[in-house]
């Protein structure tokens, strides 16, 4: 999962703190693994660096940094075409997949075109490999089903996602 | 989202079929609402949803066996819900073929007598009717089953002795409606790849109903029914 292009999603909702980013980031993408505060601030001090975002003057307060990020139009920018674009087609996804679907939803992006446009993506990666199949060697063919069958829970995944994207919006926009 | 189609005269441009605006209810329950679709000729097309979604309902409004509340749908350059019952009885006999899940084959007869049914239907003389038959057999791996009733085959070769009843008389659409949904994923996998090969083949357009993706990826293209409307992404949205 991309950290820099989540940090930055989150930061398109509003501009916030270094700290205030984190807890965010673990409440709905960490599942276990926190963000370290020393890569959030590596993060931003590189996407301010980039232009994608600029920090505001220093607030009075404790803490190593108490700067308020905003995301910059071109920040923007790359967020909108993360998003927008499927990832490429392979097994194992549903983070990558997950994050985006969340911060659409946050955002107010449609995340079921989104959905769409990956299911489209995947369904072609699938199209390869059935034609492998059709020509194939056994070896080929038994390959080539490993990859259909992960494919397949992805894109199962992504009918379920798209069943629940009013529950999930409800939930996150209500956060 | 677009859910229009990219075409210009119904029926022109290289689309086979072309369904408009089609909206078809039961009762007060809209399975239909407002859905375009169009398929070129030689196509293989899936249409996948999830179920209740409206893709059988609008696979049968193609196929002419249900009339549309209103909207159109053009096959071959002419307007199917504009013609006549008997008329569009006789376009299903002649110009489609179809594929169900099961129950599309006669029990009690066999293997040959299914086949060669359509024809000897649509006055095809007897002898070339079961040479057409045992053609289709071979063709498909079943010479040895040709004289088996229907009702004692297994589930894979029924559905192959149906693939052969509905291409028997050389129709220029097979509609199937989640054709490998009552098989194993071997044998649907062998059932799919014999559609798909012959599909090739003889140049014929396939509309295809599935909520299996294995399924679908035998397909050239896919559209997603949701909540009775086709969802048709752009081309700039899709990476082939």
């Amino acid at each position: 999962m991309s950290v820099p292009l989540t940090l930055l999603g989150l930061l398109e909702r509003e501009p916030s703190h270094g700290y205030d980013l984190k807890r965010n980031y673990d409440a709905y993408f960490g599942r276990g693994k926190p963000l370290p505060f020393g890569q959030v601030y590596a993060t931003l001090g590189r996407l301010a660096r980039d232009g994608k975002v600029v920090p505001g003057e220093a607030e009075p307060g404790a803490g190593p940094d108490r700067k308020r990020y905003a995301i910059t139009s071109l920040g923007m920018a790359e967020v909108e075409a993360w998003l927008a674009e499927p990832a490429e087609a392979e097994p194992h996804l549903q983070t990558v997949l997950f994050s985006k679907v969340v911060l659409a939803l946050m955002l107010g992006r449609p995340a079921e075109r989104y959905l769409d446009v990956q299911r489209a993506a995947h369904l072609q990666r699938m199209r390869e490999l059935t034609e492998i199949k059709r020509k194939g060697s056994m070896v080929d063919l038994l390959l080539a089903d490993h990859g259909l069958f992960h494919l397949e829970a992805d894109l199962r995944w992504m009918d379920m996602t798209s069943a629940r994207l009013g529950a999930l919006a409800e939930m996150v926009r209500g956060s | 989202m677009s859910t229009a189609s990219r075409s210009a005269a119904p029926g022109h441009g290289g689309y086979l079929i072309e369904a408009r605006d089609v909206y078809r209810s039961f009762g007060q329950t809209p399975a239909l609402v407002g859905a375009s679709l169009t398929v070129a000729r030689g196509e293989i097309l899936a249409i996948m949803g999830p179920s209740g979604s409206g893709k059988s309902t609008l696979l049968h409004c193609l196929a002419g066996i249900f009339t549309p509340d209103s909207g159109e749908v053009w096959f071959d350059g002419q307007r199917l819900d504009g013609l006549s019952e008997t008329k569009r009885t006789e376009l299903r006999r002649t110009a489609f073929g179809f594929v169900f899940q099961f129950g599309q084959l006669v029990p009690e007869l066999s293997a040959a007598d299914n086949i060669a049914l359509p024809l000897l239907l649509d006055k095809v003389s007897r002898k070339t009717a079961y040479q057409s038959a045992a053609d289709w057999l071979k063709r498909l791996g079943l010479d040895e089953l040709g004289a088996r009733r229907t009702g004692e085959l297994s589930g894979g070769q029924a559905q192959r002795v149906a693939l052969a009843r509905a291409l028997v008389a050389r129709p220029k659409v097979i509609f199937a409606d989640e054709p490998t949904g009552s098989l194993d994923s071997l044998t649907g996998e062998k059932v799919m790849d014999l559609l798909v090969s012959i599909a090739r083949e003889e140049g014929t357009t396939v509309v295809l109903v599935t909520h299996d993706a294995r399924v679908a990826a035998y397909a050239g293209r896919e559209v997603i029914v949701r909540d009775g409307k086709v969802t048709v992404l752009s081309e700039a949205e899709v990476v082939r």
